[in-house]
This record gives C-alpha cells, structure tokens and sequence, in this order.
C-alpha cells in the first residue's frame, strides 16, 4: 500500500532526534525535535506574558491581548467552580496557553523556511501525560479536601436504592475514561487534521506528476479546500485547547464541589 | 477474503462513524442556535454546555476515525 503513494502523511509525526542528553539505565534520553518545540512553544509563551503584564491604567495593544486571556480562562473558572476555583486558574491557563501555542505552532508554514514543522500536541505520549497530571490533581484535590467522602462522586443525589447496584459501577467507569478521552480528544484531533492536510497535498504532487491537465484540475480543487481546512484547522487548534481547559475545570469541579 | 482486505474494509466501515459524529456535532451547534435565537440574553450562559456537548460528540467520532486509521495502517 505504501509503495503507491509518493508522499507518507504519517511521516511528520516521527519524532527526530537532535543530541543526546543522557541514559537512565538502558533508556537514551535524548533532545529531539519535541522537545524543541516544546521549549520554542514555552519561550514565546513567556515572552508573550511578561510583554503585557505592564499594568498600566490604560492598557495598550498587548496588555489587552493577555488580559482578554487571563480574563476568559479566570471568567471560565468562575463560571464552573465559582470562588474556590480562583486557586486553581494559574494551573489552567498555563495549560489552555501551552496546548493553544503547540497547536497553533504546529499550523504554522515553518517549512517555507526550511523548518521541519511539528505538532507536539499530536504525539498521545504529551498529551496523555497532560491528561494525567489533570487527573491527579482532581484526585489529590478530591482526597485531600473530602477524604474518603470523595466516593460519594459515583452515587448522585437522588439515585433511587434499587439501582445502588448499578449506578456506580457507570460512574465509576465514567470517572476512570476521563483522562483517557481527555488526552485521545487532543491527541487525535490534531493528528486527523494534519493528516487531512497531507492527504490534499499529496493530491496535488500526484496531480502535477501525472500530467498538466490533471494537475491543473485536481490541483487546484485541492489547493482551495487546503485554504479552507487550514482556517477549520485553527479554529479546531483554538476548540481542543478551549475544550481541554474547560473539562479540566469541570473535573476540578467535581473534585472541590462534589455533586 | 484474506486479513488485509477485511482490515481495509473494516477501515471504511469504521469511517462511517465519522460521518455520525458529524451529524451530531450539526445537531448540537444546530440546536443551541435554534434556541439562542429564541432566548439571546441566556445563550451566553449556555456557552460551557455547548462546547461540552460538542466534546462528548466530536470524541466518538474522532475515536472511530482512530479506529479506521489503526485498521488501515495494518492493512497498508
């Protein structure tokens, strides 16, 4: 199947190694092109921060752009989890910026220049570790301030006795999927994206390779749909961290409040 | 039929759950202007639920689309 392509659209998310750092044990752990662009991602992330938190009375352009930020993700928190949820804003706007900035770098035409652009994001190994330190920290919170009256997340209120038995056994099935759906919702959303975008562009290779007519009358077709699923693309970028931020606080929620 | 046919068309059977999930996150978004235009002033309000609503939609589908593609890279 692969020898009828030109193009492989799953060669992009091989994750390339830059230098080697050190072992642990028999594992090489190394600096790769993942790494990078999670430190790429961090830098301009901070840069972009410390830009606009100036303080002025009278904000400018910049101060503006991360205040409309931090006021849409605190704004969120207060919506979900009301006062309680102020202590845990830092810990999801860091994460709705780090995942909005790797989804958005990963669009980004880096190999105009050379570049070899990469989306972190869609890689399960990052974003199932995201998952799972939003997980933990619902389950330290919802320990830590309930105790074991934590568990009473898997009976709601009002289940009748009769299904006492079933009822949480879902929940707790529910519970257990979260950051499982957590982190296969960014992870594959980002990977079919790219690899839709791959797929119409290797339309337009083939099309050329196979002559000027049907390069012309594929080709263009797909260059067209190509602009149009790069705008969805960024708005999709823009959706999965929104939706990552605010499952998190839902979750967190849960935790802090109980139900 | 031998494994990699049925792998491939279990892909494209699999492919149809993409198509599903299309339909519902239509619905959802569908539904919630329908009634924003209703009720303006609450739609604000509702924003939270819509997009957990298109979470819960987008998830099955992209997890069938995962599936096609898990099917269809053994094949090929």
């Amino acid at each position: 199947m692969a020898d009828q392509g030109k193009v492989d659209p799953m060669h992009q998310f091989e994750v390339q190694k830059m230098f080697d750092m050190f072992h642990v044990g028999n594992h090489e752990v190394a600096f790769t092109t993942s790494a990078m662009w999670m430190v790429i991602a961090g830098l301009l992330l901070w840069v972009f921060m410390i830009g606009g938190m100036k303080r002025q009375l009278v904000p400018g352009r910049w101060q503006v752009a991360v205040e409309g930020f931090t006021g849409f993700i605190s704004g969120m928190m207060n919506a979900n989890i009301g006062p309680e949820g102020r202590k845990y804003t830092p810990y999801v706007f860091s994460l709705f910026m780090f995942i909005l900035m790797l989804n958005v770098i990963g669009l980004m035409p880096f190999g105009l220049f050379g570049l070899h652009p990469f989306t972190v994001t869609s890689h399960f190994a990052i974003t199932g570790f995201l998952a799972i330190l939003s997980f933990s920290i619902v389950l330290i919170v919802g320990f830590w301030r309930h105790g074991l009256h934590f568990f009473s997340l898997f009976v709601p209120h009002g289940t009748p006795w009769w299904l006492l038995w079933l009822i949480p056994a879902i929940e707790l099935v529910s519970f257990l999927v979260r950051p499982f759906s957590l982190a296969l919702r960014l992870f594959v959303a980002m990977t079919a994206g790219h690899v839709l975008m791959k797929v119409f562009a290797s339309f337009i290779i083939d099309g050329i390779a196979a002559g000027p007519a049907v390069g012309l009358g594929v080709g263009i077709p797909s260059m067209a749909l190509m602009v149009g699923i790069s705008g969805l693309e960024l708005l999709v970028a823009g959706i999965q961290a929104y939706v990552f931020a605010l499952l998190t606080s839902l979750y967190l929620n849960d935790a802090i409040n109980l139900h | 039929m031998d494994v990699q046919a049925a792998s491939l068309i279990g892909a494209g059977l699999a492919a149809i759950g993409a198509g599903m999930a299309a339909i519902g996150v239509g619905n959802v978004f569908g539904s919630f202007l329908e009634s924003a235009l209703r009720n303006p002033a609450a739609a604000d309000g509702q924003q939270g639920r819509l997009f957990i609503g298109f979470a819960a939609a987008e998830l099955l589908g992209l997890l069938s689309f995962l599936i096609a593609i898990l099917l269809y890279l053994k094949a090929a």
